[in-house]
């Protein structure tokens, strides 16, 4: 057991302490006093800021399937450096999001209830299963990480040898649950703003969330490194990016015929709240880093890369949470806007995040290649293990 | 089957006089005193638009966007017409008051052990064969309470013997699929705070529309990966026995490792 040394005191590390002080107060204060006075939510808007940081943390954390299909199901094995990051990021993403939902619950102490009260009727309770069960499947895809942290090599056996029903369970329902937040809205074409509603929200949120979700790792590739080397070569990266860029094309098309077809677009011409927040959504998010991603040019260079990406998390972050508040806004008779404690809790939220990554990043082999696969090595990693009676 | 009871209200009989609300308080032990807006403690209420009336309550659809979206099924509707909610269940997502067409549910905020509110049609006095608490506080009889079929009857009776006195419409009888409580008014219903972007359909067959694809995104989803699965593993697995056939290779291989 090595000595115990004090963290070094960093701007980073000092910000995340504030930030999670201030959210635990702030949440502590939610419980005590109730909903309605330490939020601005009310009947008008029973939903708001969190709804919204819930769609923003699944949105992120869909690197984890996406890359984990790539490489164990695809077997493209040259993106096998960035699978662990990815499970890394989805697993706290997912942790995460039934944290804000907790919190955000009127009963917390009935969370439980979905699971012995069903209707399947209802999106809310398919995505409830599909993110319970998606963070379990996590879990088991991310167990070998901490057996092997503890050379617990038998069990990482057992899994590797069921993991493929898992990884495609994986990769299933995370297609249900991330389509499924778009279809949380399929039910209010009356309150919804025409820019945003569409009979598509689910197609558009798949869709999107694999943009993000690739925007997120190749941001991780660009600020990580394995050893001081990069975990992706240039060019691997490159091929990530065409990857976001044919995302984002294809949601431009989807979403333009869509609102062209459905009479959303004769909203698009005059400068309204709805439409200025439609153009920053749009142009930040989707039409600037397609235009970037496509120069070969910008897609290697860092800085290029490093732009485009940061665009499209921005540009989904606002897609969300103007479907999930401003297209619910009537301007200026019905609007929302988050009170303190609301982004306090979000922000200590967010820095729990950031913090999680960093620890378990330091702890757990998660940049370090991944061992052979047992059934190819002669096992002589069998030896290392007790005896299974032992 | 049980007779399916409903509600007709006829906005240019209301003389504003809140009787309704009162009555609707009474009977549901809820706290006195005139609101102007649904709440909490107002599961009815009287909302003037200019020198007339529009009596707002729950409209109890025929199938309600509460009862689909609720995770845990604290919604029901009843034979007999009410939509009844259950707090023991509820874990208080509030998504039936982001999804209600008619924005009727109302959050008990303050409270710290929060349960949505909404009328309950006095589901228990119409199980002892009693009318609506409403309607019988009515002393104009602007507020009817009566079998769906016959009120309907009589609302289009109403709106054919004065075709100038009303608009000619009632609503309730097919928007959102038809509802429980019925209006005919004397001006059009936008005037009258009604939202007119509705439609017929009931606002549950739009998300079945999606959700009836899962098991479609199931079966072919699980069969495809897999497939992708198997032919990328062959593809390696021949990879690999080509290499070990060729002397060349298969040193590569080695230094590989």
């Amino acid at each position: 057991m090595s000595k115990f040394v004090f963290p070094r005191i960093t701007f980073w590390r000092s910000l995340a302490t504030v930030l999670i002080t201030a959210g635990v107060i702030a949440a502590i204060l939610r419980f005590t006093l109730g909903l309605g006075a330490t939020t601005n939510l009310s009947d008008e808007f029973p939903w708001g800021l969190w709804i919204g940081f819930d769609f923003l943390g699944i949105g992120l954390a869909a690197a984890g399937f996406t890359i984990v299909a790539a490489v164990h199901l695809f077997h493209a094995h040259d993106y096998e450096p960035i699978v662990r990051p990815a499970l890394l990021t989805a697993f706290i993403g997912y942790s995460l999001v039934v944290l804000v939902l907790v919190i955000d619950l009127g009963r917390p102490d009935h969370f439980w209830h979905p699971l012995v009260m069903w209707n399947p009727h209802s999106v809310m309770f398919e995505i409830t299963w599909c993110v319970i069960l998606y963070t379990t499947v996590l879990s088991i895809e991310f167990a070998p990480i901490v057996l092997e942290k503890f050379n617990m090599h038998r069990p990482i056996k057992w899994i590797h040898n069921c993991s493929l029903p898992f990884m495609i369970l994986g990769v299933l329902l995370s297609t249900l649950h991330q389509s499924s937040f778009g279809s949380l809205y399929l039910c209010v074409p009356n309150r919804l703003h025409p820019l945003w509603y569409s009979p598509l929200l689910p197609v558009l949120f798949f869709v999107s969330c694999i943009a993000s979700g690739i925007s997120m790792v190749i941001l991780e590739t660009l600020i990580l490194s394995r050893n001081g080397r990069t975990l992706l070569p240039p060019a691997l990266r490159a091929n990530l990016a065409k990857i976001t860029a044919v995302a984002l094309a294809v949601y431009l098309v989807i979403r333009f015929q869509d609102l062209l077809g459905r009479g959303g677009a004769r909203y698009l011409g005059q400068l309204t709240y709805h439409s200025i927040a439609f153009y920053f959504e749009i142009v930040v998010g989707f039409v600037v880093p397609l235009v970037l991603l496509l120069s070969p040019r910008l897609r290697n260079s860092r800085r290029g890369l490093f732009t485009a990406c940061v665009m499209v998390l921005a540009g989904f972050a606002a897609n969300r949470m103007n479907t999930a508040i401003t297209g619910l806004e009537s301007y200026p008779v019905r609007t929302y806007f988050p009170s303190l404690i609301e982004i306090l809790i979000m922000l200590g939220i967010a820095a729990i995040g950031f913090s999680a990554f960093s620890l378990i990043s330091g702890y757990l082999p998660i940049f370090e290649p991944e061992p052979e696969k047992p059934q190819i090595t002669d096992e002589p990693w069998i030896q290392n293990t007790p005896p299974a009676g032992a | 089957m049980a007779q399916m009871k409903a509600l007709l209200i006829d906005i240019s009989m209301c003389i504003g006089c809140n009787a309704c609300q009162d009555g609707c308080k009474a009977a549901n032990h809820l706290p006195p005193g005139e609101e102007k807006r649904l709440s909490p403690t107002a599961f009815t209420a009287l909302e003037e638009h200019d020198g007339k009336w529009a009596r707002r309550l729950c409209q109890h659809c025929e199938e309600p966007t509460c009862v689909s979206v609720c995770p845990v099924g604290a919604f029901t509707k009843t034979a007999a017409g009410p939509v009844l909610y259950d707090a023991e269940k509820c874990i208080g997502c509030r998504y039936c008051m982001q999804a209600c067409p008619f924005r009727v549910p109302r959050y008990e905020w303050k409270s710290t052990r929060p349960r949505v509110q909404k009328c309950i049609f006095c589901s228990e006095r119409l199980a002892k064969g009693l009318q609506t608490a409403c309607a019988e506080a009515c002393p104009t009889g602007a507020t009817k309470f009566g079998d769906r079929e016959e009120l309907l009857l009589e609302a289009s009776k109403r709106i054919t013997a004065e075709p100038g006195k009303y608009v000619p419409k009632i609503f309730g009888q097919e928007d959102v699929g038809g509802t429980s409580v019925f209006y005919i008014s004397p001006v059009p219903f936008e005037q009258m705070g009604f939202d007119n972007r509705l439609g017929k359909t009931p606002m549950p067959v739009l998300t079945m529309s999606a959700m009836s694809k899962i098991p479609n995104v199931v079966t072919v989803g699980s069969v495809m990966l897999g497939g992708v699965w198997w032919i990328t593993n062959r593809r390696d697995e021949v990879a690999k026995h080509e290499g070990s056939q060729k002397p060349g290779p298969a040193h590569k291989n080695q230094d590989h490792q």
